[in-house]
């Protein structure tokens, strides 16, 4: 539709649109609660997730000279905006998942977004058990735990190296 | 939530993420397609939308000496990809709104659009007879309408006077 990717064809349909695509999956699964309130609350924690994993994606494309700038924004909003608001979601309830006492797209998008921090910075974890629980929690179930095995669809976060090709192909 | 605007206070709660808090209301409003379907058509053209409104919002920001190179790759956008996309949906089916034979938030969303082209390069709509008519029949809802009235709540892009103003008192 609009020339680019992410596009999935699915039950007839080319879906396009990353979060178009997320929400027919989430839906279709039962992944995105069960009323207009609950898939309210699983919006306003998964659109803070998105916010703090761009900030992310960007390190690779980071000029060297503003790297050390950019993992202090990353620390910072991490540990003080960030999983803060989650970890206090869990402690407010004390349910094993973040709406609704069921899994939905929200543990999912946090757990892929925890795996990603602790490859940048391990210790930005350290004060937040209640996410350290789901994280184990969401990684045993069964088609994550394979998900997560080596040689799995899972993809790494983009290194220099594919950034440089990237721009020689795409010409940014 | 993450000490960010915007928010908004209904319903007895306090909504953070404009996604969520638009997502919300369309749900309420019945301005988000009667099935998962529909809603997928709904995510797909808004979410294109969003990086046409983003490239406009890059624009206000950019440095002098950036600001042609955004230009010309924003008209590039607009007439080459974006608006064909939706001009291309009017014409499938002929109906008046862009899901569903109704009014849904992405036709909103699409008007807005439209006024922010038309603002920034009138003759960017030229090629685009049936978005034409859309953004003439949707300004003469009575809400609509009410809103484009000088006076009305919808506000500007921002300028680079205020952009200069928010740098300062942001510190970005």
């Amino acid at each position: 539709m609009y020339q680019q990717v992410p596009m999935v064809e699915m039950d007839g349909m080319k879906l396009v649109q990353s979060r178009a695509i997320l929400n027919y999956i989430a839906t279709k699964h039962n992944l995105y609660g069960k009323d207009t309130k609950e898939r309210l609350l699983i919006d306003m924690y998964t659109e803070g997730m998105v916010d703090l994993y761009d900030i992310i994606l960007h390190l690779p494309l980071t000029p060297p000279d503003q790297k050390d700038a950019k993992m202090a924004q990353i620390s910072e909003r991490t540990k003080d905006r960030y999983l803060p608001v989650f970890e206090k979601v869990l402690k407010s309830h004390g349910q094993d998942y973040l709406v609704g006492n069921k899994l939905s797209k929200a543990d999912i998008l946090l757990v892929e977004l925890l795996y990603m921090i602790e490859e940048v910075d391990a210790s930005l974890l350290a004060s937040f058990p209640l996410l350290q629980a789901l994280k184990t929690r969401v990684s045993n179930l069964p088609n994550v735990k394979k998900f997560l095995q080596p040689g799995s669809q899972r993809k790494p976060l983009p290194t220099q190296k594919m950034i440089e090709e990237a721009r020689k192909v795409f010409k940014f | 939530m993450y000490q960010q605007v915007p928010m908004v206070e209904m319903d007895g709660m306090t909504m953070v993420q404009s996604s969520a808090i638009l997502n919300y209301i369309a749900t309420k409003y019945n301005l988000y397609g009667k099935d998962t379907k529909e809603r997928l058509l709904i995510d797909m053209y808004t979410e294109g939308m969003t990086d046409l409104y983003e490239l406009f919002l890059q624009l206000v920001i950019a440095a002098p000496a950036e600001k042609d190179a955004k230009v010309a790759f924003l008209k590039d956008r607009a007439k080459n990809r974006y608006l064909p996309a939706f001009e291309k949906v009017l014409k499938s089916h002929g109906q008046d709104y862009l899901v569903g034979n109704k009014l849904s938030k992405a036709d909103i969303l699409l008007v807005e659009l439209l006024y922010m082209v038309e603002e920034f390069d009138a003759s960017l709509l030229a090629g685009f007879p049936l978005l034409q008519a859309l953004k003439t029949r949707i300004s003469n809802l009575p809400g609509v309408k009410k809103y484009l009235q000088p006076g009305g709540q919808r506000k500007p892009l921002p300028t680079e006077k205020m952009v200069e103003e928010a740098r300062k008192v942001f510190k970005f």
